[in-house]
């Protein structure tokens, strides 16, 4: 694999679209709908719980390409979180005085303005998560941010799937171990990871078609491996199920596991994990102020039900509170056998 | 079994999709199937030797019995326990060594054989 790909988009590959997606997903045969699920556990309709998570996806701009990515974000990829979609953002985030504020994309770090945005909502009070993918902060017009992370005290949610070059490379493209490596270092250097209170947490989705282990037993692995290795720390490990939309629906295709997947996926299901989802307490906000469940419903174009307010302009947590969480097939990522969230297992 | 089924049960004598039919043998022998899987789960749970560790013994011994269910279940199972190819290979390597160890030290009783018959 070489270091960065062209995305679907830029491809113009058939699952580039939102609506081819979902028209592959609902073609594969399941035992159950992911609704008929929820209802033997006695969850459907999916009801959200209180609002603690403010997740904004700023845009698709990214320094890599990796397999797995839900967002099929890229070098290629323009959109971006135009200022006055950011006011509203953080508006909403003070005023309702949501706890946890939550950055992600793309690689974060390439919006213009990430670095207000993490001084404003860090200075009203929220605790600020960064998801970074540990190599653009090597970039030269972004090696100032650890720093400034580490001043207002923003939890680091890195990216690693293994502790070695091979398995990483493979997912992330050639040459993004060794890079991410020096990513832990500096952010170690600082006291990221090592007890200061500067939290460095790691993600690890699985290298494959196969679902994520303990998440006890492999943190312990990850963490005695990079320690013995390359003498790096880091707080937790994060197991994250990879998501079957976007690009890693399309290796699953190109693999012909796609059905083979979703089975597992479905037969792992766990009442437990899907009692914990995070779209329960967790609203995703696209690039352009439009409101989501999750992440991975801003991907497939799955907005809010349709009785509530669309858009971060106008919504408030208490109107948001009346809706029913929109599900469908992928969301059998989220509660097989132990769960996924991006916070990682959740049962 | 309808004609289709009658078809696919030709091709080959393994199937992966037959795998996920383990279960399916409780129809027999209920009871026994149950003993059987409740035995198998107690077996893989964290004990002295870690889930991870348990995987690698069990692919190295499924290579050892050759059963490609197991071998598909368990190179699925280290990857997904944090395993990698290297280790996985060492451990056939190691189910491989015992078995060709096996053959090999059996040529002592070979050669007690030839003592006591030859000249």
């Amino acid at each position: 694999m070489g270091r960065v790909l062209p995305t679907l988009h830029k491809r113009e590959a058939g699952l580039a679209s939102a609506v081819a997606q979902r028209a592959r997903l609902a073609e594969v045969p399941l035992a159950r709908t992911f609704e008929e699920s929820l209802a033997t556990s006695g969850l459907f309709p999916l009801r959200p719980t209180r609002l603690e998570i403010l997740q904004v996806n700023v845009g698709r701009r990214c320094n890599q390409t990796c397999k797995h990515c839900h967002v099929d974000a890229g070098p290629d990829r323009s959109e971006v979180m135009p200022r006055a979609v950011l006011e509203a953002v953080l508006a909403f985030l003070a005023q309702h005085r949501i706890p946890r504020f939550d950055i992600t994309g793309g690689a974060p770090e390439l919006h213009p303005d990430f670095r207000e945005m993490v001084v404003r909502a860090a200075r009203g009070g929220a605790h600020v998560m960064h998801r970074c993918n540990l190599t653009a902060i090597l970039l030269p017009n972004y090696a100032d941010i650890p720093a400034l992370l580490a001043e207002h005290r923003v939890e680091v949610i890195a990216s690693l799937p293994y502790f070695q070059a091979r398995e990483t490379d493979a997912q992330r493209g050639e040459g993004v171990f060794e890079e991410s490596i020096e990513g832990i270092r500096r952010l170690n250097a600082l006291g990221y990871g090592r007890g200061t209170g500067l939290e460095l947490n790691l993600v690890a989705n699985p290298v494959g078609t196969f679902l994520p282990g303990s998440q006890a037993g492999l943190e312990a692995m990850w963490k005695r491996e990079l320690k013995r290795r390359f003498d790096l720390d880091f707080d937790h490990l994060f197991t994250i199920t990879n998501m079957p939309i976007s690009r890693y629906l399309e290796f699953l295709d190109e693999r012909g596991r796609t059905v083979d997947y979703m089975t597992r996926l479905v037969n792992a299901y766990n009442p437990a994990a899907a009692a914990g989802v995070m779209c329960r307490n967790t609203l995703s906000v696209g690039y352009d102020g439009r409101l989501f469940d999750c992440d991975f419903n801003q991907m497939l174009d799955l907005g809010l039900d349709a009785a509530v307010p669309q858009w971060i302009f106008d919504a408030t947590p208490e109107r948001l509170a009346e809706r029913a969480i929109v599900v469908g097939p992928h969301c059998y990522g989220c509660t097989a056998g132990a769960g996924s969230s991006c916070g990682g297992a959740v049962a | 079994m309808t004609e289709s089924t009658a078809a696919a049960g030709r091709e080959a004598y393994y199937h992966e999709r037959d795998l996920p039919k383990f279960g399916e043998i409780a129809e027999g022998a209920p009871e026994l199937a149950r003993k059987f899987f409740d035995w198998y789960t107690a077996v893989f749970a964290e004990g002295a030797l870690d889930a991870r560790e348990k995987s690698l013994i069990a692919l190295a011994v499924a290579h050892a019995v050759q059963c490609p269910y197991c071998i598909d279940a368990y190179s699925q199972d280290a990857l997904a326990k944090g395993s990698n190819i290297d280790q996985m290979t060492e451990a056939v390597h190691v189910a491989a060594a015992i078995r060709g160890g096996a053959s090999l030290v059996h040529g002592v009783q070979m050669r007690n054989h030839v003592h006591a018959h030859g000249m």
